[in-house]
């Protein structure tokens, strides 16, 4: 499996999670889990392009497969530009759904790179948040699709 | 929680998977599709499996297959492709409207249109959709092939007619009717949810007059129903708001729904009169509103 552009291989058991593949067998704990059973997206992931909840994947599942963590985003020691937005916007507070949050914004905006507020919030459907309210994260996903608009011109 | 531990079989052809089925079909082997709705189950322990039989190689059961008479899917065809496919739009419109109010955005990249159907729950949009259409199932095994309608396809709650060594391999969605409209309405407390009640319709208007109808709910019963009373009252009628009224109110006395955390028996049947009657309503007005010139579908 290739994370983050990095080839690893490890031995597991056919009922290893996805989402523990990546925590425990990597040690990459960017991708957190929430409930377990594909409700709150804290544990989503990007898998060969398709945003995935990775604790409903089996590791073997990803074999051969390109995943992109939260890990992944930032590059050169500097934040990804909607890593920067949700700095900015305060769309984040504890934390916890901030990756799958973030990737889920990835994903959207490859989709639909102008995305008006209802397209961000039934974009976003996947993703459950218990402290912001969820505001910040469309202000900061509004600001995000804004700068990768720029930065293409 | 984390599943129990299982055998793990990754066919790469339909062939290899219909072995594996039969070869199995005493051991407790799950086919896993998706996995937006086995993965969770295994995972708290509602489901276990011994052999989990994955089926994502089967690439060629991916498809959408035009047809005459209507539009044949691959039962591994994803939601995502689905709600994004200019054919499903023009000649199943119904499926449009309705899948993305199934899941969530990542649950629509791995989910399934097989892998729904199978799962069976009767909460769910795509069983109901299928009982209004009638649709066909293709079901596969080493022993031949067997087509099943919707009607009979869905035995009860999470369970279909399908035996431990088939797999379902594609599903066929008849056309329809000339100058219709179509509505799929869902009634639930948080998009993405699991539908307390839901009301598919399709209606078509030949001088004012409804010449043909589908109606079937889902949430009401441990399948989905249809709503045959309903339909052979509404045939030839105007569709006035007492005439859909009334269609509503029979459909739901059709049904037979159960009690549970997100609402009463009761509430679910006034429901589902009310939503049978909106979604009647909505494919009317749809199926209305087409221009005069040339067949064309009503669709949201």
């Amino acid at each position: 499996m290739r994370l983050n552009g990095v080839a690893y291989e490890r031995y597991v058991e056919p009922r290893r999670l996805l989402s523990d593949f990546i925590r425990h067998d990597v040690g990459l704990t960017g991708t957190h889990v929430g409930c377990e059973h594909g409700v709150c997206g804290a544990c989503t992931v990007i898998v060969d392009g398709q945003l995935v909840k990775s604790c409903l994947m089996l590791a073997i599942q990803a074999r051969d497969a390109d995943v992109l963590t939260v890990e992944g985003l930032a590059r050169d020691g500097g934040l990804h530009p909607i890593q920067q937005a949700f700095h900015e916007h305060h769309a984040l507070q504890c934390g916890f759904c901030t990756p799958g949050m973030l990737l889920g914004a990835l994903s959207l905006l490859e989709e639909n790179p102008n995305p008006n507020e209802d397209e961000i919030k039934l974009g976003m459907d996947g993703n459950i948040c218990r402290c912001t309210g969820y505001y910040n994260i469309v202000e900061a996903i509004k600001a995000a699709a804004a700068a990768l608009m720029a930065s293409k011109v | 929680m984390k599943p129990a531990p299982f055998y793990y079989h990754a066919p790469s052809s339909l062939d290899e998977a219909l072995g594996l089925l039969r070869d199995l079909r005493d051991e407790d082997a799950k086919v896993l599709a998706g996995g937006q709705s086995l993965m969770p189950m295994l995972n708290m322990r509602l489901a276990r499996a011994n052999h989990l039989v994955d089926i994502n190689g089967l690439r060629e059961l991916d498809y959408a297959r035009e047809e005459r008479s209507g539009l044949a899917m691959g039962a591994l065809t994803r939601h995502r492709t689905l709600e994004r496919s200019a054919d499903v739009a023009r000649r199943i419109p119904l499926l449009t409207e309705a899948i993305p109010q199934v899941g969530d955005r990542q649950v629509r990249f791995r989910g399934t249109l097989g892998g729904s159907l199978a799962h069976a729950d009767p909460a769910a949009e795509l069983p109901t959709i299928a009982v209004a259409l009638d649709a066909e199932m293709v079901v596969r095994s080493r022993s031949g092939t067997r087509t099943v309608r919707a009607a009979d396809f869905f035995l009860s709650f999470f369970t279909t007619v399908l035996e431990p060594d088939e797999l379902l391999t594609e599903v066929r969605f008849p056309a329809f009717p000339a100058r219709s409209g179509c509505a799929f309405l869902e009634l639930t407390r948080q998009l993405g949810a699991y539908p307390i009640v839901s009301a598919a319709a399709v209606v078509s208007i030949d001088d004012g007059r409804i010449a043909d109808v589908r109606l079937a709910l889902g949430g009401v019963g441990e399948t989905p129903i249809r709503a045959h009373g309903a339909e052979a009252a509404l045939r030839g009628q105007r569709p006035t708001l007492e005439v859909l009224t009334e269609a509503g109110r029979l459909a739901a006395d059709d049904t037979d729904p159960g009690a549970d955390v997100h609402g009463s028996a009761e509430y679910r049947k006034e429901m589902a009169a009310v939503y049978a009657r909106r979604a009647l309503q909505t494919a009317a007005d749809r199926a209305i509103s087409l221009p005069l010139d040339g067949g064309g579908l009503g669709r949201g």
